[in-house]
């Protein structure tokens, strides 16, 4: 009798669709990157060293990983305040600003690229003015630094957007009525709130400017050594047909980016249990 | 149509649903299964339908093993506690959506489906919400619905979850009553899940009381009102007394005072005693079985609700008495119970 | 965890909400309990402001103002270019492909993903979600280990003539990879939001498989499909990075228009360059506005009926 039972699901496909999902997913995403994983193991350590601390790649890596950072910091106080504005207060155009925050995001890379470094170059519309104070942006590590505070825009603001949102009013009320300062309500009991968003941006926009390529190079100058990022070191070794050395760079690139997911993921966490708790 | 369920078993992980159940449904009933939440009511009647598979063990209909059929080729009605209309159809589309989905060569004429649409939606007395998408529609509406829809199918079996679960109190009552109607009209055999005691009672011929998986007590609303079979089934259905006592030698105790209340052939041992508020009957002080004093009293409806503590003990109880008899706070009266049903604890 | 997908989440929540207790209390000048003084107020609005308007909104202007420098004569010849005309062409076929391709995808994984229980599904979102936190350049380059002259299949595709490098091939592979969870991951978080009970309700009511899916789960999910198409597609349409490392440059031929803007700018042919680069930048603003108006329609599909 109870061998007529199958078990089963009340909706169908679901073998179906897990048999599809996986297949493409290797298919597309799963052997492809596993691939620069084999290719990487044809190096000896020792070779794969040599690669990776040679001056160009290291100064590469220095300045993709520092500059990120950089704009990340500059994204964090940039972007919480202007979370705040758009969240908290009422101002023409506001939804205007709100929605253009998403435009580093929709615009392609390469449009940025040449837009920030007309903008910047020494006869540009900010680049003029600059460069009479003595500052140069295009063609130096400024550039870079420019344009990857460009690309990282909204990923602090959209994180913290919908948490500041969410907020409980009533804790500020209360804090409020307890006699705390503004100073003090926003100090100690608002920003602990927006810790988990604000470091959970952070680290995307980190993430983002490291592996960023379109809006960088236009603007960077592309100097070895001092304003060569390491995705266009990449390029060039590709295109010199140094495959190890390409894949060794991407290889430590890419590790990088799997330790920040998964840090973005226990920041999440934390901020999941936080919201619970 | 009967419904058997044989030896049902069913195991959500380490949770236990449905343990070794058995029940029997016959042609016409309308049947009740009530139960706290956690009772594997629901899980009964979606193993029913065919939305859940048990682990072990068979449902048949009208004889014929129903576990080998999915959910579509059961021909049951289902009526879902949140409704689950198709949210982007119009009420009329929801209601046509099962005969539109039938095979080519068995599906109704247009003309046809729409006069079974209408009819349906006459049944349940909302023709003029036709056009209308259940986002504007009101609880007790989209429930009726959900109904004809469910009916549209002509169903073998009508199942309905939790159907007034999610309505407020006034409406549900009104359903209630229309439910027994429409049953009456339509006589296909209908299970409904509730955990809401007074609905089973009121609207069911047959009440199946579930608790932790298994089936504590199958009967009338009377028979498991009047003669319920066990602790659980006295202590969930109606207001009860409920008092602790120890059972030694065909003699009931409170504490350390004896009872004089008849305990023939209760097994020794610590027990447990029920008696419905009402049945509680409040005599001078000294007579009945029991001793205590009026805390409160509240008086709403046909009754006045006193707290009364008992001598001897540092447990209250609240007791129904009729309102023309004279209750003060401060009084010392006895208690007597009418009726009372002693389990083993 | 991915990027894009929790820009595209902050956003839907984001507008989700309004609150007026606060706005109302500014109007009358009150300092409530829940806002700083004007003075504070108004600096953080103009900082905010500004910052948008510098980094944001002027580069957008840039673009336009360099395309249209020496008149619309010249930017409608720089677009009508037989070159331009190539890379709009296959800038559209790659974004087609990729695009269909990944909603099939899309729609067939949030299908097993959200409808049913299992275990290592949080696993199985986050290798979906790979290709958003691996660097553009890299995602070509893995395509190139693959298929280039010295990689893995690459003596097998010289032995039988097969292009995929340099090639449409090779382009459209790249895309579909880093557009890879845009539609899926739209639909995810919707469709596990929106439960199973309607799918229940119509397999209960004699419905198929398919008819569940076209008639009851499409037609509920169609706003947040739209939303992870668009998506998809302008970043299809505006990918650079992969597509670089891929495409061999072959003018006329392997160009898309994100490239096409990069060698016109480096030919210094500036107007030229802006001209495509406007193309690419109007994209990117009727997506936002689309964007944002599906947003408000994606507000309503949540809601239960």
């Amino acid at each position: 009798m109870s061998a007529s039972i199958r078990r089963r699901n009340t909706l169908p496909g679901f073998g179906l669709s897990m048999g599809l999902t996986l297949t493409w997913l290797s298919l597309i995403v799963l052997i492809p990157l596993a691939g620069l994983f084999v290719k990487t193991l044809e190096l000896s350590p020792d070779q794969f060293w040599g690669i990776v601390s040679s001056r160009r790649t290291l100064s590469a890596l220095k300045i993709s990983f520092g500059l990120a950072f950089l704009a990340a910091l500059v994204n964090l106080v940039m972007g919480t305040i202007v979370v705040w504005a758009l969240v908290r207060y009422r101002f023409p155009g506001r939804k205007i600003f709100d929605a253009i925050v998403d435009v580093p995001f929709a615009l392609p890379t390469a449009v940025a690229g040449v837009a920030l470094t007309a903008l910047f170059a020494e006869k540009g519309w900010l680049g003029a003015p600059l460069s009479a104070l003595g500052i140069k942006v295009a063609f130096t590590p400024v550039g870079i630094f420019v344009a990857m505070i460009f690309i990282g825009i909204p990923f602090v603001v959209r994180t913290v957007q919908p948490v500041l949102q969410d907020l409980d009013p009533e804790i500020e009320e209360a804090a409020a009525s307890l006699g705390a300062s503004r100073w003090h309500t926003m100090s100690k009991v608002i920003l602990p709130g927006l810790t988990p968003a604000l470091l959970t941006g952070l680290a995307l926009a980190f993430a983002r400017a490291v592996g960023e390529y379109g809006s960088v190079i236009f603007i960077a100058g592309n100097l070895p050594n001092v304003s060569e990022i390491a995705p266009l070191l990449i390029v060039i070794r590709l295109s010199e047909f140094r495959y190890a050395d390409a894949t060794a760079i991407a290889v430590v690139m890419l590790v990088v980016s799997f330790a920040i997911i998964f840090l973005v993921n226990r920041l999440q966490r934390w901020a999941q249990m936080r919201a619970g708790g | 149509m009967t419904i058997e369920v044989r030896n049902l078993t069913k195991q959500f992980g380490s949770f236990v649903a449905l343990d070794d159940v058995d029940l029997t449904i016959g042609d016409g009933e309308l049947l009740a299964l009530l139960g706290p939440s956690g009772s594997g009511k629901t899980t009964l009647l979606r193993i029913i339908a065919g939305l859940e598979w048990p682990d072990a063990g068979e449902v048949t209909i009208d004889g014929e093993s129903a576990l080998s059929r999915g959910a579509g080729e059961r021909h049951v009605g289902f009526v879902f506690q949140h409704y689950a209309l198709f949210r982007h159809m119009s009420v009329f589309e929801n209601v046509a959506f099962g005969l539109r989905v039938q095979p080519r060569r068995i599906r109704k004429s247009e003309a046809a489906i729409r006069a079974r649409v209408k009819e349906l939606l006459d049944l349940v007395q909302l023709d003029w919400l036709a056009d209308r998408y259940p986002n504007q529609l009101s609880g007790g509406q989209r429930q009726r619905i959900a109904l004809a829809r469910a009916l549209a199918i002509e169903p073998r079996i009508l199942l309905l979850d939790e159907p007034f679960g999610a309505l407020d109190a006034k409406v549900r009552k009104e359903l209630r009553h229309w439910l027994r109607s429409l049953h009456k009209e339509i006589r296909v055999t209908s299970i409904f899940v509730t955990h809401d005691q007074e609905e089973a009672l009121e609207v069911a011929n047959r009440v199946v009381v579930m608790d932790k998986g298994r089936i504590e007590q199958t009967g009338t609303p009377t028979e498991v009102y009047d003669h319920p079979a066990n602790a659980f089934v006295h202590g969930f259905i109606g207001e009860s007394i409920e008092l602790p006592v120890e059972v030694t030698d065909g003699q009931v105790r409170l504490g350390d005072s004896p009872l004089a209340i008849a305990a023939d052939g209760l097994v020794s041992g610590p027990s447990k005693l029920f008696v419905r508020r009402h049945d509680m009957q409040v005599g001078p002080s000294g007579s009945g079985v029991l001793q205590g004093a009026v805390i409160r009293v509240r008086t709403f409806g046909p009754v006045q609700r006193a707290e009364v503590a008992l001598t001897g003990g540092n447990k209250a109880i609240e007791i129904d008495a009729p309102r023309d008899q004279e209750l003060r706070p401060g009084d010392i009266v006895g208690l007597k119970p009418r009726h009372y049903r002693i389990f083993a604890a | 965890m991915s990027i894009e997908m929790t820009l595209q989440r902050g956003r839907v929540a984001a507008s989700a909400r309004e609150d007026g207790a606060d706005a109302s209390a500014a109007a009358l000048g009150h300092v409530g309990p829940r806002t700083e003084p004007k003075l504070v107020r108004i600096a953080i609005t103009a900082i905010a402001v500004m910052f948008l308007m510098l980094f944001v909104v002027l580069p957008l202007v840039v673009v336009f103002a360099q395309a249209f420098a020496q008149g619309v004569g010249v930017y409608f010849a720089a677009l009508s270019d037989p070159e331009a005309l190539s890379a709009i062409r296959l800038t559209l076929l790659v974004a087609a492909i990729s695009v269909s391709l990944n909603l099939l995808f899309g729609l067939i994984a949030a299908w097993g993903i959200a409808k049913f229980e299992f275990p290592g599904k949080t696993f199985l979102i986050s290798l979906i979600d790979l290709p958003f936190s691996v660097s553009p350049v890299i995602s070509g380059l893995v395509f190139v280990l693959l298929f280039g002259a010295q990689g893995f299949f690459g003596p097998f595709l010289a032995q039988h003539n097969i292009q995929v490098l340099f090639a449409l091939p090779g382009i459209a592979l790249a895309t579909i990879f880093v557009t890879f969870p845009f539609v899926a991951r739209a639909l995810i978080p919707l469709m596990q939001e929106q439960g199973t009970q309607e799918e229940e309700a119509a397999i209960s009511l004699g419905a198929s498989g398919l008819q569940t899916f076209f008639r009851v789960t499409l037609p509920n999910i169609k706003w947040g499909l739209l939303y992870g198409v668009l998506l998809c597609n302008a970043r299809a349409m505006g990918e650079f990075g992969a597509v670089s490392v891929v495409s061999g440059h072959i003018r006329g031929l392997t160009n898309t228009m994100p490239l096409l803007v990069e060698i016109l700018y480096n030919e210094y042919q500036f107007v030229a360059s802006f001209a495509v680069a406007s193309l690419l930048a109007m994209l990117a603003l009727i997506t936002l506005v689309a964007k944002t108006i599906l947003e408000r329609r994606l507000d309503n599909e949540d809601i239960e009926p």
